[in-house]
């Protein structure tokens, strides 16, 4: 007996000391700046603060007020629903048409189609921002050049404050839908083919077997993708950061939640109201997650 | 018979295409490296060099060093895989098969700062930095990353398969619990930690945001923090942005070919219910 309880400890005591290293980093690095964080939205903490911290002083909610009548932090909110609402279901709706091809009975090669969906996700972000950057050059890009061949005019993608977002749109649903792809392959493959062969025994056509057998058996995966590309698209920066030069532009037409967290944060030494902000994005990113959770659960009732 | 044949078409067709437009911006990028200077920047735009140049990648290693960013991100990403993978695989394990106090609430409260975006916690992490001296240095640019809450999961669902009558047996034999972790669990578990390490190597070859605060120093920068400059700068001159861009993204798709299947397991682990 007293043999199995000293096992028992010398498991406990390993236990502690295999987890103890990351959880000591995740404390470090997560945790404890996540609660300074809060701490510091509350506070003026600015460059002299940076020097001493007891220059700051508390302000209460001020800076969280001050963003309410921002209009380029609404601005730059409006973008990155932009980019969530319309480039989310844009990405996931290619990762889904790719996964079905991918996934049709006839195909051949599908393994070297696959790799080749694929590669844009493991490429550098911020050297693909820069190729597509030329690709979008009003006189001398690609993508121009190709609509010219069917008529339509020069379109100044990166300088019209209209254009200047679905462009990065765009961008980031060629760059992104391979990785989805690759999951929804996956939930695709779990699905038995017996299934499907009983319903077409049953006379059920390609569409109504789409819809009441792989939409279905395929929620949980779409609840996965959508929460993860939902949270992805929500942090925006890099895109932007290369295509505009840093700032955002044309006329903050490309101006994320999280560029402008930079910008006030580690631009101007804002750090107190770059906090806040940081903060609401926490939130609305949380809001989304609890969102997409009830929707799935709701769905399935 | 037919319809099959025309299916069998229709299919191929569709991908073919999907293919095409996915590999054109890159396909260019590497054309468009080997142009002369200024060659890209006529109307119409060609699709290949007149006569292929290596100057822009002679430009970018000799005048303009960018083989010391190649040398920095190839270092950080290398030793931000190796410390993750020991760090996170001894986490992982821990939590799949030892009994410790408090290991319930401890997993609980790491599945819920998964929702935690990586802003949030920054400028903390940058102040905290500053006052260990770690700004503009690698290990400010590693550290942070090192514990991940994706890594100890990914470990944590491999490592439940381990049979514990495995390791019970080695207890038995007398073998010490850290022992243990290293001469059995790691290398049973040698698979998902590829995954691991591949991801968090190309993780931090492809990192931008974080590299960009922390690194003040242009010898320090990385690649992506490099490239970056060099666009504002050389904004004109797009076929050396290009063979930069190559330079950059090239190691990143060889390392994916050659570890593809670890690759994507690591990607599908998360979205498919056990």
């Amino acid at each position: 007996m007293r043999g199995l309880s000293a096992w028992r400890a010398r498991e406990a005591k390993a236990g502690l000391l295999l987890v103890a290293p990351g959880l000591l980093l995740l404390v470090t690095f997560l945790a404890l700046p996540v609660l300074a964080s809060l701490v510091l939205s509350l506070t003026d903490f600015d460059l002299y603060a940076v020097g001493d911290p007891s220059a700051a002083r508390v302000v209460g909610l001020r800076n969280y007020a001050r963003l309410l009548h921002d209009p380029v932090f609404w601005k730059a909110l409006g973008n990155t629903f932009f980019f969530v609402l319309v480039g989310g279901p844009l990405t996931v709706s290619l990762s889904l048409g790719a996964a079905l091809l991918l996934n049709h009975k006839l195909v051949r090669f599908a393994g070297l189609f696959r790799t080749i969906y694929f590669a844009p996700v493991v490429t550098t972000l911020v050297a693909v921002a820069a190729v597509w950057k030329y690709l979008y050059h009003p006189r001398f890009g690609l993508l121009n050049a190709a609509l010219g061949l069917v008529g339509i005019p020069a379109i100044d993608w990166l300088g019209d404050p209209h254009w200047a977002m679905p462009a990065i749109v765009l961008m980031a649903a060629w760059k992104n839908f391979g990785a989805n792809m690759i999951i929804f392959v996956a939930g695709l493959k779990a699905i038995p083919e017996s299934l499907h062969e009983a319903a077409r025994i049953d006379g059920a056509g390609a569409i109504q077997r789409f819809r009441l057998i792989t939409v279905p058996l395929l929620a949980p995966t779409f609840l996965f993708v959508g929460l993860t590309t939902t949270i992805g698209y929500f942090q925006l920066f890099a895109e932007p950061y290369v295509m505009s030069g840093g700032d955002g532009g044309p006329m903050n037409a490309t101006l994320s939640v999280a560029l402008f967290m930079y910008k006030q944060g580690f631009r101007w030494w804002s750090i107190g109201s770059a906090a806040a902000i940081a903060f609401v994005l926490f939130a609305v990113i949380l809001g989304a997650t609890l969102l997409q959770r009830r929707l799935q659960k709701g769905s399935e009732a | 018979m037919r319809r099959k044949t025309l299916a069998t078409l229709g299919v191929h067709a569709a991908l073919v295409a999907g293919a095409v437009v996915t590999l054109a911006p890159l396909l260019w990028m590497v054309s468009a490296s080997f142009m002369s200077a200024g060659e890209a920047n006529t109307s119409p735009p060609p699709l290949l060099p007149g006569r292929a140049t290596l100057d822009q990648y002679r430009e970018l290693f000799v005048r303009l060093n960018l083989g010391r960013s190649f040398f920095n991100s190839a270092l950080l990403a290398s030793c931000a895989a190796l410390l993750s993978v020991v760090v996170n695989a001894a986490a992982g394990y821990a939590f799949a098969k030892l009994r410790f106090p408090a290991r319930g609430p401890l997993f609980a409260g790491l599945l819920a700062a998964m929702v935690i975006p990586g802003q949030v916690a920054m400028l903390p992490v940058f102040l905290l930095l500053r006052s260990m001296g770690l700004v503009n240095s690698y290990a400010g640019v590693i550290l942070p990353g090192v514990a991940s809450i994706f890594g100890i999961f990914l470990v944590r669902q491999f490592a439940s398969s381990v049979p514990d009558e495995l390791l019970d047996a080695a207890r038995i034999d007398g073998a010490g619990e850290l022992r243990i972790f290293w001469s059995i669990v790691l290398p049973l578990c040698r698979p998902i930690l590829v995954t691991l390490g591949v991801l968090t190597f190309l993780g931090t070859w492809n990192d931008f945001m974080w590299p960009l605060i922390v690194l003040t120093d242009d010898t320090k920068w990385t690649l992506t923090v490099a490239l970056a400059s060099l666009s504002g700068e050389h904004v004109q001159d797009t076929e050396l942005m290009m063979a930069g861009a190559v330079v950059t993204v090239l190691p990143a798709l060889l390392l994916f070919l050659a570890l593809q299947r670890s690759y994507i397991d690591g990607i599908t682990a998360g979205g498919i219910k056990e």
